[in-house]
């Protein structure tokens, strides 16, 4: 993708977030070096102090748009960048923030802030993929090491990264876990989640919570009716859909279906 | 055929020994965490001793059974087709210089303790996939030829069994090195063992035990026949050519309306063989490696061509599903890919049931002779 000799740019960049999945670039300990060998890493505020202006081949985008200001930065950064890739749940859904999406922003504000007029804040937490073209979405909260690593791999190759759309079910067969919701009758989202975390939390006997988010073509409405057989109540099924992905359109009308 | 030999309950610690002693790393059914799955055996005491499961339609609980037997559950949660076919593995790496080198095959030698008739069974149509055509799997073959096959007859069935209905069980005719009846009456608690070849036989000739009394043989068949005649769902042989004209059915949305396209039926099935290959590649691209997983047809990337995916909607995914099992599985391989284990009924998380699908397919044909369950 660059000139013989030359290193491909990379820029890693954060808007509304923790920080937890441009963290993860970090904990390619192993990989870490062999990344800095790859790539010039020339804007990567976690990492260093030391910058590099653009044009960027590969950015990875950490956050929701969420300010004003977010809203110009981003589309700076996609006339800087040859491709943007998103990574996370803020990014790519608006993040657990996105809960305020649905509800009365100024009372909010004002019920957070002593002096709300000071923030200057969108109403809404809406992924990055809504203000600008997006490459490429890494899903997760936060993301996973090993789809950072492919997605890293197949993108300086020019090859397209090989992230699976499967459900977390498939994780959990993959692995060998036995099914929570079917086993033990604990509430998962599982079925319309899409896997890639590496089957976290049916593996020590948890229900998924979704930081993936839905999985292509999720049937959420089935999934909350079988929630409900397992003796779920509306307000825990509103709330299992409002988690790290609530933003997510297939989460966010099924929360909306559970209000009330 | 040999005579059978009748043991004690303790002489599968004896069988286990023995199995030990031959170089077997001996897999039987385990509970672990709440669930059975197949895992290494020590000791008969390993096994989960009385328990049974409740299993209904998108629910597998395990309970404690009316009785200390060994093998009244029935089925390990994923089959002999992790042991034979695993889940993901590596096939080739390759460097610089572009050669591929293949990864060893490991198939250590395996004893499986306790391999119900329908798992047999869904081994031998794995086999017939895998290595009926002019192309062999050879990976699958090694780790098959290295399975030594200690079946269980089932004597008691769970409620989403229907083996009986596809010829597969509950009494296993062949396809094991041996075959174990375990009787429990007035008190008197033994397992009737049986050779189905001379490695079994070999096995056999070891163990401490008495000859099979024709009374205990007797018991042992009546036990498979009271075991067929206690399943409550089944699948009629009219099922091929129903799902053949039930291509533009209504009944395909109605069952997507339910269905999460989630894959678990697939991926629970001893028979469902479907895989993808992947590349990967080191992030100097200096080394690749080309893995093979399961894959399965409820995923959109599954029917992925040139272009887009082919089954977008959950209810054509459904529809491809059922009907490659049930139907064109007869004209692919000489049989139905469906052995009656239940395990897609179970661990479905919304209890889709294929005997009731099936059977409101035919009820809409005014064919009420297909039933399943209730529908």
């Amino acid at each position: 993708m660059k000139p013989s000799g030359e290193k491909p740019r990379l820029a890693v960049w954060k808007f509304s977030s923790c920080d937890g999945c441009q963290l993860t670039l970090l904990d390619c300990e192993d990989e870490l070096l062999d990344i800095a060998e790859a790539v010039e890493i020339a804007y990567f505020l976690e990492a260093t102090r030391s910058t590099r202006a653009g044009p960027y081949d590969v950015s990875l985008v950490e956050g929701s748009i969420s300010t004003p200001h977010e809203v110009e930065r981003i589309r700076e950064i996609r006339r800087d960048s040859a491709l943007l890739v998103t990574i996370g749940a803020c990014a790519t859904a608006g993040g657990i923030q996105a809960l305020r999406n649905t509800l009365d922003h100024d009372a909010l504000r004002a019920s957070v802030y002593p002096s709300p007029q000071f923030i200057d804040a969108l109403a809404t937490s809406t992924p990055v993929a809504d203000h600008v073209a997006v490459d490429f979405e890494l899903r997760g909260c936060p993301i996973d090491k090993r789809q950072l690593l492919e997605t890293l791999a197949a993108l300086l190759k020019g090859r397209k990264p090989t992230i699976p759309d499967y459900s977390q079910c498939a994780e959990c067969k993959l692995a060998g876990t036995a099914c929570v919701m079917v086993a033990k009758g604990v509430p998962c989202l599982g079925p319309v989640t899409q896997g890639g975390c590496g089957n976290l939390c049916p593996k020590v006997g948890r229900g998924c919570y979704g930081c993936f988010g839905p999985k292509e073509g999720a049937n959420t409405a089935a999934l909350a009716a079988e929630l409900a057989k397992l003796g779920a109540d509306r307000r825990s099924i509103r709330d299992l859909f409002g988690g790290f992905t609530a933003g997510a359109p297939a989460f966010a009308e099924e929360r909306r279906r559970h209000e009330r | 055929m040999d005579p059978a030999v009748v043991i004690p309950p303790q002489g599968l610690d004896d069988l286990i020994g023995i199995l030990d002693a031959q170089g077997y790393e001996v897999l039987g059914v385990r509970e672990t965490d709440g669930a059975l799955e197949l895992g290494p055996v020590t000791a008969a005491a390993d096994l989960p001793r009385g328990r049974i499961e409740a299993a209904e339609a998108g629910s597998v609980r395990l309970v404690d059974g009316p009785r200390a037997a060994f093998f009244d559950h029935t089925l390990p949660m994923q089959g002999l087709k992790r042991v034979v076919y695993p889940a993901q593995e590596r096939l080739y790496t390759t460097g610089p210089d572009l050669v591929a080198a293949e990864e060893p095959v490991e198939a250590p030698p395996r004893a499986i303790l306790g391999v119900r008739p329908c798992d047999l069974a869904a081994l031998d149509t794995l086999t017939a996939v895998f290595e009926g055509g002019p192309f062999v799997d050879t990976r699958f073959r090694q780790r098959r030829e290295a399975l030594l096959l200690i079946a269980v007859n089932c004597m008691r069935p769970a409620a989403t069994c229907f083996c009986a209905s596809m010829d597969s069980g509950p009494r296993a005719e062949r396809g094991f090195d041996l075959a174990i009846d375990e009787l429990i009456q007035a008190g008197r608690h033994v397992l009737v063992v049986t050779a189905g070849s001379a490695r079994g036989q070999e096995i056999l000739e070891q163990l401490p035990g008495e000859p099979a009394e024709e009374a205990d043989l007797r018991a042992a068949r009546e036990g498979s026949r009271a075991c067929a005649e206690a399943q409550q769902r089944r699948l009629d042989e009219g099922v091929e050519g129903l799902l053949k004209r039930s291509y533009d059915h209504p009944h395909w949305a109605a069952v997507a309306e339910r269905c999460l396209s989630c894959a678990n039926c697939t991926l629970v099935c001893p028979t469902c063989f479907c895989g993808t290959v992947e590349d990967r590649s080191s992030l100097d691209g200096a080394e690749a490696e080309r893995w093979r997983r399961w894959d399965s047809c409820f995923t959109l990337d599954f029917s992925y061509l040139h272009g887009g995916a082919v089954r977008g909607e959950t209810a054509s995914r459904y529809r491809q599903w059922i009907t490659h099992k049930l139907a064109h599985w007869h004209d692919q391989f000489g049989r139905s890919g469906c052995v009656g284990c239940g395990r897609c009924i179970g661990w479905c998380p919304v209890g889709i049931d294929i005997t009731a699908e099936a059977a409101a397919l035919a009820a809409s044909e005014g064919r009420s002779e297909l039933s399943g369950e209730e529908i």
